[in-house]
């Protein structure tokens, strides 16, 4: 059964949230689904990149009230 | 009946809380009212930055290491026994020889440790400078170096951010000044479209790289590596040759954290200000340790033990909490053999490196010795 996890890399600035996202995948099962909470603007475009380049699965994007959370997908 | 503060690890984190805490509830030590006590896997304290000028020869093995009980006050009971299960529900912790120590306040400092053998071939085929054994064989290496294609590969999680792009701009140098640069072709990957984490310093290093002549591949997930043929391959499905491959391999927490169930990947979930463990009141997690999304860094567990330690003092004699952790933190960062700059940076303010200058280095030379005053809580 696939699991959600949130992690809340607001006002990270070192390694930055997408460092964030890389590591908590590695400790994560196909199928689970990462919801990263990010004040840097920058993770909008940042995350779906990555994503599509490394074949996970960008799910969407929602705005919230100075930060943006980004839903992933472990794919492989 | 005295309360016990149990310390497990004795590296940066743990040392300067013990340190620290003794200095701050002298008169409690002295009554009997609290005991401090340590378990470590080592009775050796490294000073862990002394690794990347080792491997360019700038620093000997002696100058990197004291004995635990040297640098600790004399009030701490200290022993080298691991840890090898927390019990935070009966608050009890098992070490590898059988001991069971109890606990009024915990505090797990158990750091990271580099992990080669995740990625297929990396162990065989790659030289890092993450330890001491990786430092003295890559500094054979370079020894023996006489040019060809280096690549400085970058894995997540890792500690100390910066150091990948300070060994990059340091090995320039070292190739340079042994005159086999112009032979030699150095590119740096890094898992991420730019070449570091923080968008400041990604956006620093990038006319560093470019002036020095440095190549880039963004975008690098590493995925295995063949030590025969001499390739690194990525997960974005790149193959790169080297003569000379260099990682920061991924990192994971201690094993003990696994075991005991305490958070996956051996980081264990942390309130990013109290630094107390998630669902606890009287476990602190410092250094490497947390799940917090910030550097694993010396200066971040410095700076979080300074908190611990002003939190820790103040539960004890006044049964209140004293403040909160800001996120600070400092690093220097080496541009070269002469030249460095540094970071510094909080949960709300972002870091702005500036330009590289003979001073800070320095500064940073300097530091390599007072660390030793950092460990006993003095600086």
């Amino acid at each position: 059964m696939s699991e959600k996890t949130t992690i809340d890399a607001r006002g990270a600035f070192c390694p930055g949230p997408l460092m964030e996202l890389i590591a908590a995948l590695k400790n994560l099962q196909i199928g689970d689904e990462v919801d990263i909470l990010s004040t840097d603007k920058g993770s909008v475009t940042d995350i779906p990149e990555w994503c599509k380049k490394v074949k996970h699965d960008f799910l969407g994007i929602t705005e919230h009230k100075g930060y943006w959370s980004v839903l992933v997908r472990k794919a492989k | 009946m005295a309360k016990q503060v149990l310390i497990i690890g004795s590296g940066v984190a743990g040392t300067i809380i013990a340190n620290g805490l003794c200095r701050q509830i002298k008169n409690e030590l002295a009554s009997g009212a609290v005991t401090v006590t340590m378990i470590g896997a080592t009775d050796k304290h490294m000073y862990q930055p002394g690794l990347l000028y080792l491997t360019f020869g700038k620093m000997r093995e002696s100058e990197m290491y004291r004995d635990q009980r040297s640098i600790l006050d004399k009030r701490v009971a200290f022993f080298v026994d691991p840890a090898k299960n927390i019990d935070v529900e009966a608050k009890k912790v098992t070490t590898e020889s059988g001991r069971t120590y109890g606990y009024d306040y915990l505090v797990i400092a158990t750091g990271s440790r580099i992990r080669p053998d995740m990625i297929p071939g990396m162990s065989e085929g790659a030289h890092w400078f993450y330890d001491l054994e990786g430092a003295r064989k890559l500094r054979d290496a370079l020894n023996d170096f006489q040019g060809g294609k280096v690549i400085i590969n970058v894995n997540a999680p890792h500690k100390c951010p910066v150091a990948p792009v300070e060994i990059t701009l340091m090995l320039r140098e070292f190739l340079t000044a042994k005159g086999v640069m112009d032979k030699s072709e150095i590119t740096y990957t890094y898992p991420i479209g730019r070449l570091h984490g923080l968008e400041p310093v990604a956006h620093w290093a990038v006319p560093e790289f470019q002036k020095h002549g440095i190549k880039s591949e963004t975008f690098f997930n590493t995925k295995s590596v063949d030590a025969a043929a001499k390739t690194i391959t990525s997960e974005e499905g790149v193959t790169l040759p080297y003569d000379l491959l260099i990682t920061i391999p991924p990192h994971t927490g201690a094993q003990v954290i696994t075991d005991s169930k305490l958070g996956a990947g051996g980081w264990v979930p942390t309130n990013k200000l109290t630094l107390l463990r998630e669902g606890s009141d009287n476990v602190f997690i410092v250094g490497d340790t947390t799940n917090i999304p910030i550097s694993k860094a010396g200066s971040t567990a410095h700076f979080e033990a300074d908190t611990v330690v002003d939190n820790l003092s103040s539960l004890l004699k006044e049964q209140r909490w004293s403040r909160n952790y800001d996120g600070k933190v400092y690093c220097f960062i080496e541009t070269g053999m002469t030249t460095g700059t540094y970071i510094m940076f909080n949960y709300t303010t972002p870091p702005n490196p500036g330009p590289p200058s003979h001073m800070v280095h320095w500064l940073k030379l300097g530091y390599n010795r007072l660390y030793w005053l950092s460990a006993r809580g003095l600086l």
